[in-house]
């Protein structure tokens, strides 16, 4: 039977009195591309150290494939990682550099001049062997970081915010790249982000963290549609939460609900609600033209903002902006909204 | 960060006083040079009577001169030796980690350097004539070694603090052991400031003389001969090469210390 | 196998970080607890002794009878002789220093700041000794100064200078003005340094907005630049005055009879044998040092270190 390529049980880590990571219990499957998602401070990070052997946690348990591995220190863990800053050895070649961890291991030279050759071909860098770090773009360190840490092949592969000093469009690109190196090599990769764009594109399940708790682990589609805490329909894309008498004038409940911008039709105010539809009315207060589409933040009537966003499929940036101060109707259709809880 | 020149030329007065300073800091360097020429043996005439190089012969052939550039050189060498271990130690230790007392370290680590010389000289002198050890080259090292720690100990721990943490880090992570790490990652990495630290060291123990007259027993090193040459001259033309030659050997560790420690800074510029 | 102890033995350390850091800090802090902090408490506690006359033996005993010994005329005035030596170079040194360091500050390109940068710093690590030399050959009777002075017919001035007491001596290479000179010259480079990092450190748009408000060049110096360099001038006077109190060398080789603490100090503990003399002699460089450093650090000079 396979056991999950990491399986965390009530791991914590203190720093004092501050929980950087509380009660954390996690299971992450063979050959899955999982990420951590969280602003800073949230724990993602400690997490992943604590994988990587660089941390032990306080209380709990870590399993690698099976064997618990809290206690043992990173060279002795089938893990590798690709790290924020891509550390690497600024003294050495990019050969000798992806060839590190089989100079360790003592793999044999004819061996590891193979090795690294297709590792290098794997990240698009064939012929840079020769060269010093520091003569590589951003772009093609990260790459070499990438080549270095697979080149053992670990059971896991760990990278912590490795696109985060790359510009969008690079950023972008090396999103798609990363997303089919881990198809093509098989491995377990957990990816921590801040960077809710970049979870959503490249990730089989995110793991959305706050304040040293995982608040919702799901597919992307699972986290953005039916976010399962209001930290999470906040963190993930934007999103309209609405409670209290403002929940029970639209829904009948007062239950918190969220609801994305992009879900919300803008109506002239004298239209009927349909059926299907949840509606309310409201002022629109700002006008924002992107190109692509407009935001909207209107305000309803009993003083709730909402952000609404309209694709400009037959408007020009003239016409929206004409809709300042108008007074509009929104509605969404029931089964967009999702309950959380707080 | 420098900030860049200004856009403004130097008014005359500023150039002309630059100048005078950079002179002044030069010239009597280059009127020693002049006089291990000169072939005036009991004044310090000027100008030169004449000029002859047989002064240089004449000093290798001084024993007293050579067993004082022996011992110096003897003595600079394991004070070296002894500042590079117990100055990386010390630095790796402060860079590891914010341990309790972290400046203090550095604080004792400086003293040595930063009160005057005659305090460490007679304090150790005291020290060790409490406890009847006697006089000795060893006394000399154990002298020497205090105030050379701290030159080693600043290159290694700004070199530490230029380097990425997540390089020791990495090299964990892809299978190497803290004996690996230190061999193939951190050596290279802090080499240069070895070096650097470590002329710098050896060109302060080659040239100290107020601690060495307090530590040193009957012993002479270079810099004890140059002082009772100054206090009595008795052998000008020799004393006259002497200082050229010292000025030499103290230049030349200086010079590439300071180039190590500036190309180095350029090629890891980015990572700063 | 070699390898498998090894990774053990690593693996044992890595989950000890503090035993780590205390095994790395163990050797270079007994060295210097053992033999520089005992030391200088061996120094405190020496002072607290005194010297028995007859014997020439030293008497453990505590007693202020060796302190009391400071206050006489003699040990006064050597004290104040060095006070004023001292003050007498920073002065001098901050002067000489100022336009030097505001050139390599302001005015010099990247590249002539690099050069001018190893001018300055490498006579401070050639040999110390030497440089005092060099000051020995210039200012001798027959030297290339009296040469100068010869042939622009200033021998006047110069005898006149030479016949002022406290100043002047039956040479200059045997006179107070010598030292002055000589100590001037060997510390210059310790105040260069600081005061051009705290010139580097006033923005050029400072002394632009000065002009452009219509200060003429010498009241932007005065008004602007002379405060901000003078954390500087202070970070420089540390080393200045403290190196000037506690030299023996330049006072041995190029002064009169009239000691310096420098060469008391020398001469107490050597001929006479008189280390708690000696030792209590010390002690006024090192409280004179600390109320200094005191000073200087309300004045902000470590900024500029």
């Amino acid at each position: 039977m396979t056991h999950p390529a990491i399986r965390f049980e009530k791991v914590s880590r203190h720093f004092g009195d501050v929980k950087a990571v509380d009660a954390v219990d996690l299971e992450i499957r063979d050959g899955e591309f999982f990420s951590m998602l969280g602003p800073s401070g949230s724990g993602k990070t400690t997490c992943l150290r604590m994988i990587a052997g660089f941390d032990r946690p306080t209380s709990g348990e870590i399993f690698l494939d099976g064997k618990e591995v809290s206690s043992l220190p990173p060279f002795e863990r089938d893990v590798n990682t690709v790290f924020q800053d891509y550390a690497l050895f600024p003294h050495m070649t990019i050969d000798e550099n992806v060839a590190y961890g089989l100079m360790i291991k003592g793999v044999p030279k004819a061996e590891r001049i193979k090795r690294v050759d297709e590792m290098l071909d794997l990240v698009q860098l064939p012929g840079y062997g020769q060269r010093k770090p520091s003569q590589l773009s951003g772009g093609q360190r990260q790459r070499v970081a990438l080549a270095r840490a697979l080149i053992n092949h670990p059971k896991v592969l760990l990278l912590d915010e490795p696109l985060g000093a790359l510009d969008l469009k690079l950023r972008q690109q090396m999103q798609v790249e990363l997303k089919s190196i881990q198809e093509r090599v098989g491995i377990t990769f957990i990816f921590v982000t801040h960077d809710q764009d970049e979870a959503l594109t490249m990730s089989d399940r995110i793991a959305v963290f706050n304040l040293g708790k995982i608040e919702q682990i799901g597919t992307p589609s699972e986290v953005y549609e039916n976010p399962a805490t209001s930290f999470v329909a906040g963190f993930v894309g934007t999103s309209n939460l609405i409670s209290g008498e403002a929940a029970q004038r639209i829904t009948g409940s007062k239950k918190t609900f969220s609801i994305r911008p992009e879900k919300i039709y803008l109506e002239p105010s004298t239209n009927k609600p349909s059926e299907k539809m949840f509606s309310a009315v409201g002022t629109i207060r700002d006008v924002v033209y992107l190109g692509l589409f407009t935001r909207y933040l209107v305000n309803l009537e009993d003083g709730v903002d909402l952000v609404v966003i309209e694709q400009n499929i037959n408007s020009t940036s003239m016409d929206v902006l004409k809709k300042r101060g108008k007074k509009i109707r929104l509605s969404w259709n029931k089964e967009h909204i999702s309950r959380v809880g707080n | 960060m420098p900030s860049k020149a200004h856009g403004e030329k130097a008014s005359l007065g500023i150039t002309l006083g630059a100048i005078g300073t950079l002179l002044f800091l030069h010239v009597p360097l280059w009127i020693i040079f002049l006089y291990s020429f000169t072939t005036d043996e009991s004044t310090y005439t000027f100008p030169l009577p004449g000029f002859t190089t047989k002064w240089f012969g004449e000093a290798l052939k001084r024993a007293d001169l050579l067993d004082a550039l022996t011992l110096s050189l003897k003595v600079a060498t394991l004070s070296t030796i002894a500042a590079l271990i117990l100055g990386t130690l010390a630095a790796a230790a402060v860079y590891r980690n914010n341990f309790f007392g972290r400046d203090t370290v550095s604080f004792l680590l400086v003293l040595p350097i930063a009160l005057p010389g005659i305090v460490t000289g007679i304090a150790l002198r005291s020290a060790i004539a409490s406890m009847s050890i006697p006089f000795s080259f060893w006394t000399i090292i154990i002298g020497h070694a205090t105030f050379c720690i701290v030159v080693v100990y600043n290159n290694v721990l700004a070199r530490f603090r230029r380097m990425s943490s997540s390089q020791i880090e990495a090299s964990m992570d892809l299978g190497a052991n803290s004996f690996q790490t230190f061999r193939y990652i951190i050596l290279p990495n802090i080499a240069t400031a070895l070096l650097a630290g470590g002329m710098l060291a050896f060109a302060l123990s080659f040239d100290e003389v107020i601690v060495t007259t307090f530590t040193a027993g009957q012993q002479s090193t270079l810099p004890i001969w140059i002082f009772s040459q100054l206090v009595r001259p008795r052998d000008r033309p020799i004393t006259n090469v002497v200082a050229t030659i010292v000025i030499l050997i103290t230049f030349l560790p200086i010079f590439f210390a300071q180039k190590i420690s500036a190309e180095s800074s350029d090629t890891e510029g980015d990572s700063k | 196998m070699w390898a498998i102890k090894l990774n053990r033995l690593s693996a044992y350390f890595f989950q000890r970080p503090k035993l780590v850091t205390l095994l790395l800090l163990s050797l270079p802090m007994l060295y210097m607890l053992i033999v520089y902090l005992g030391a200088l408490v061996s120094l405190l506690i020496n002072s607290f002794y005194s010297l028995e006359e007859f014997t020439g033996l030293v008497v453990k005993e505590f007693t202020l009878s060796t302190y009391a010994q400071l206050l006489k005329p003699t040990n006064l005035g050597i004290f104040r002789r060095t006070a004023v030596m001292a003050m007498a170079v920073t002065l001098m040194d901050a002067i000489i220093a100022f336009p030097l360091a505001y050139y390599i500050a302001k005015f010099a390109s990247a590249r002539l700041r690099t050069y001018l940068y190893i001018a300055v710093t490498l006579p401070l690590w050639s040999s110390y000794l030497v440089r005092v030399y060099a000051w020995k050959l210039i200012l001798s009777k027959e030297g290339i100064l009296s040469w100068f002075i010869d042939i622009f017919q200033m021998n006047f001035v110069l005898d006149w200078v030479l016949s002022i007491p406290g100043v002047g001596g039956s040479s200059l290479s045997l006179s107070p003005l010598g030292m002055f000179i000589a100590f001037c010259y060997i510390w210059l480079p310790y105040m260069i340094v600081p005061i051009q990092t705290a010139l580097e450190r006033v923005p050029n748009s400072l002394l632009e907005a000065s002009s452009d408000l219509g200060a003429r060049p010498a009241q932007t110096f005065r008004k602007v630049i002379l405060p901000l360099a003078f954390p500087g001038v202070v970070a420089g006077s540390i080393f200045t005055f403290s190196l000037t109190m506690g030299d023996f060398i330049v006072p041995q080789s190029l002064g009169n009879s009239r000691f310096f603490i420098g060469q008391a100090v020398y001469s107490h503990q050597g001929t006479a044998g008189n280390i708690p003399l000696a030792a209590a002699f010390t002690m006024g460089p090192i409280v004179i040092m600390i109320v200094y450093l005191l000073i200087a650090r309300k004045l902000g000079a470590f900024n500029a270190l």
